[in-house]
């Protein structure tokens, strides 16, 4: 409520000099329209217009016979009845279930052991941990999907030696778990940082005072360390719906080594990029994305509404 | 005031030359020669697109493309071709509807199988070489090559090779375990158990779901799922015997694990193919320069032997591949281009290729008798080309892809592939692959049938 007020207050006063006298306000308001023009242009132009073009685009079919002509609202009845895209979309639904928890878990663990200060070598943990993300997403799935071979990778090395029989990482049934690993692996250093800032900024006495009312480590971590990086957490939350729902460069490469066990639709991102480039159905992939967008939006939103009532 | 003077005079002279350009094209119109004549003049385009020079690129995988363009190189020292491998098959059409799509980076010419061709064509994203005289050269090349380069009436492409099928196979390997080499396909099931069995890391061939390969052994068991009018269409894997005769021994070889679980082109079939875990390949006449570059290490193992039959005592064979060379719509300089193409498919350029190993489609080249007689010191000195050219022959007629085969084979994965890695069999994979397309036929405006 505290930081609602100001614009509170400045809308009120806006609104006192506006009833005042027109003539100087009017120039002042033109004279703002020439300061913000600019930035409109731009927000225009990279904004709004693709996503104005990609709603204009999912209102058209283009046919290889009989060319292109508009069919209103279609496009959204058929992604609605498509089992294709609903069994994508559910997909990285359980992904999201599924992977997003146990990254921010290890995350938040790292993060809190690395606040300890109980570390041994805390900087080299801290960089170690984040390096995974600095490799390109293409070169790390190539890297997996070799370690992942059934006949020369690791896994063949590891059943060769053990006389084990692992599952092949890459059989239908296991691949979106070998996917989550390669993202875990990817993506855990990076929401570590984001945790471990948010950790860095409490202040010193708040310990010292817990210390004092007789509070141990864990009674310190969940009253004071976890409620101050709430923020922190549902930003991250954020992050990383958005980046399942997104799951992409993953799944396509690990498709030329695994092409049974991931289909063209395996996630919708991967659908809607066979659906434009392989059957150049580019109205329908338009319409794809927008809906999976909108999916997309909806549900970071609710988190994010969630997130902050608790912190209210 | 010249300029002035120029401004002033430049509508006149432009009208004057448009009523002189009406009045030619008004006598010329009498007869039907006013197609030949702008034909004659694009062909001539092409003579001084030469001389001339310039930059093209080239996006091709064949790899005997690369000494080819070397020569062209050479000859025409204005001209500069950028040779580009974009990957193999669908991998560079994806890329080049890319290009095409983002209207940038559009290659001059690309390499395009025949059952992808009359996509492009439909999609119109390649130009019709009717202009430059392609129409011509129906008695270069051999009929089955020329056919799929004719689309509703227009000539989409040179074709550059064609792929009539055989069994090339790793003699080592078979001797070794003692198998006789299949000349059917149920014997080629009982080698493949015989090999498994004797060593569990060998397999006869890798398989991992590939449309290409499954669509042409339909072909050659005379099946003809795909039927094609004009814009009217059918699919039918359930009712066509020719897939019956398929799926009986293929199902076999699958579900009892047969076949190597390694993707074709991949790092580990190249290393299957050279170290013999990977002992036969059933493929079009092609494939030759691709051992030679590929599998260097098995020079001398492997040999060629006709395609096994459905039914004993046949000699049906079916084409797997093949490509053309096409003229992008959106080349910036066609002439050079279709230059190229004839260099490369129709002149000096043949030959340099059927030395580097590749399978020609002019009808010149295929009857030489210097031709069927070259040794392949890769196949221990094995004249393969006279197994080739037999294979050629017994082509089975009347097999047509569908107009929108590229979309089909992306989705054969997703569908038939299943049968490959659970419990549905290779019928039903069929049955929704048929379904499937039938469907995108629908959504394309054919009308299905």
């Amino acid at each position: 409520m505290a930081v609602l007020s100001p614009r509170a207050e400045a809308g009120r006063s806006a609104a006192g000099r506006r009833r005042g006298d027109g003539g100087p306000a009017g120039r002042r308001r033109v004279a703002g329209w020439g300061f913000i023009t600019p930035f409109l242009v731009v927000f225009a132009l990279v904004f709004l217009a693709p996503i104005a073009y990609s709603i204009y685009l999912s209102l058209f079919r283009d046919q290889l016979i009989g060319g292109n002509h508009f069919v209103g609202l279609d496009n959204y009845t058929q992604a609605f009845q498509d089992h294709a895209f609903w069994s994508g979309l559910s997909r990285v639904g359980l992904f999201l279930v599924v992977q997003v928890p146990i990254m921010l878990g290890i995350a938040l663990l790292v993060a809190l052991a690395l606040d300890s200060g109980r570390l041994y070598g805390r900087d080299f943990f801290r960089i170690s941990i984040f390096l995974p993300y600095a490799v390109p997403a293409v070169v790390a799935t190539l890297m997996w999907g070799f370690m992942y071979g059934k006949r020369f990778g690791l896994v063949a090395s590891v059943n060769q030696h053990l006389h084990t029989s692992l599952p092949d990482p890459l059989s239908p049934s296991w691949v979106l778990a070998s996917i989550g690993n390669i993202v875990t692996w990817e993506f855990v250093g990076y929401n570590m940082l984001i945790f471990y800032a948010a950790l860095r900024v409490i202040p010193e006495s708040l310990y010292e005072a817990a210390e004092i009312d007789g509070a141990g480590q864990w009674r310190i971590i969940a009253a004071i360390k976890l409620p101050a990086i709430r923020g922190a957490l549902v930003i991250a939350t954020i992050f990383s719906i958005i980046g399942s729902f997104q799951l992409f460069n993953e799944p396509s490469i690990l498709k030329s080594l695994a092409p049974n066990a991931i289909t063209t639709y395996f996630t919708p991102n991967l659908y809607t990029y066979s659906l434009s480039f392989s059957g150049q159905q580019h109205n329908y992939a338009a319409t794809v994305a927008i809906v999976m967008g909108v999916v997309t939006m909806i549900v970071a939103y609710v988190v994010q509404l969630r997130g902050m009532r608790k912190e209210a | 005031m010249t300029n002035k003077a120029l401004r002033r005079w430049a509508p006149a002279v432009a009208l004057l030359a448009a009523g002189t350009l009406g009045l030619t094209a008004c006598g010329s119109s009498g007869g039907s020669g006013s197609g030949s004549g702008s034909g004659g003049s694009d062909a001539d385009a092409v003579q001084s697109a030469l001389t001339k020079g310039g930059d093209i690129t080239v996006w091709a995988w064949e790899p005997t493309l690369k000494q080819v363009v070397a020569d062209f190189q050479t000859k025409y020292p204005k001209v500069h071709v950028k040779l580009v491998n974009a990957g193999t098959g669908n991998d560079q059409y994806t890329a080049l509807q890319n290009a095409v799509q983002a209207g940038k980076g559009v290659p001059d010419v690309a390499q395009i199988e025949y059952y992808a061709l009359s996509q492009f064509a439909l999609g119109k994203s390649v130009t019709d070489l009717s202009s430059y005289g392609a129409k011509g050269l129906a008695k270069t090349y051999s009929p089955g090559p020329w056919n799929s380069v004719n689309v509703n009436g227009g000539v989409y492409g040179l074709p550059m090779d064609s792929g009539p099928m055989a069994l090339f196979y790793n003699k080592k390997v078979f001797d070794k375990y003692k198998l006789p080499v299949p000349t059917t396909w149920d014997q080629y099931l009982d080698d493949a158990r015989k090999l498994h069995q004797a060593d569990p890391k060998a397999y006869i061939t890798s398989d991992t779901g590939d449309a290409g390969m499954t669509t042409s052994l339909i072909w050659q068991a005379g099946g003809k799922p795909y039927k094609v009018d004009g814009t009217k269409v059918s699919v039918d894997f359930a009712g066509d015997a020719g897939t019956a005769s398929y799926t009986k021994v293929w199902q076999q070889l699958v579900s009892e694990h047969l076949l190597s679980p390694v993707p074709g082109w991949s790092d580990q079939w190249y290393k299957g193919l050279g170290d013999g875990t990977i002992a036969t390949l059933a493929t079009g006449a092609w494939m030759p320069a691709n051992f030679s570059s590929g599998v260097k290490d098995a020079s001398g193992d492997w040999r060629v032997a006709p395609l096994p039959q459905w039914q004993s005592g046949q000699s049906a064979s079916a084409e797997n591949g093949g490509s053309s060379l096409a003229v992008m719509q959106a080349s910036g300089n066609k002439a050079l281009a279709y230059a190229f193409l004839q260099y490369a498919n129709q002149g000096a350029g043949v030959q340099t290729r059927v030395k580097g190993g590749a399978f020609p489609a002019t009808t010149a080249d295929l009857n030489s008798q210097a031709f069927l007689d070259t040794p392949f010191p890769y196949f221990g000195g094995q004249q393969a080309n006279k197994i080739f050219s037999e294979s050629a022959k017994n082509v089975l007629p009347g097999w047509s892809y569908l107009p929108y085969q590229v979309y089909a084979n992306s989705v054969f994965n997703d569908t038939v592939g299943k049968a490959y890695v659970s419990s549905t069999s290779l019928t039903d994979g069929l049955k929704a692959w048929q379904d499937q397309s039938v469907s995108y036929g629908k959504q394309q405006g054919f009308s299905v049938g």
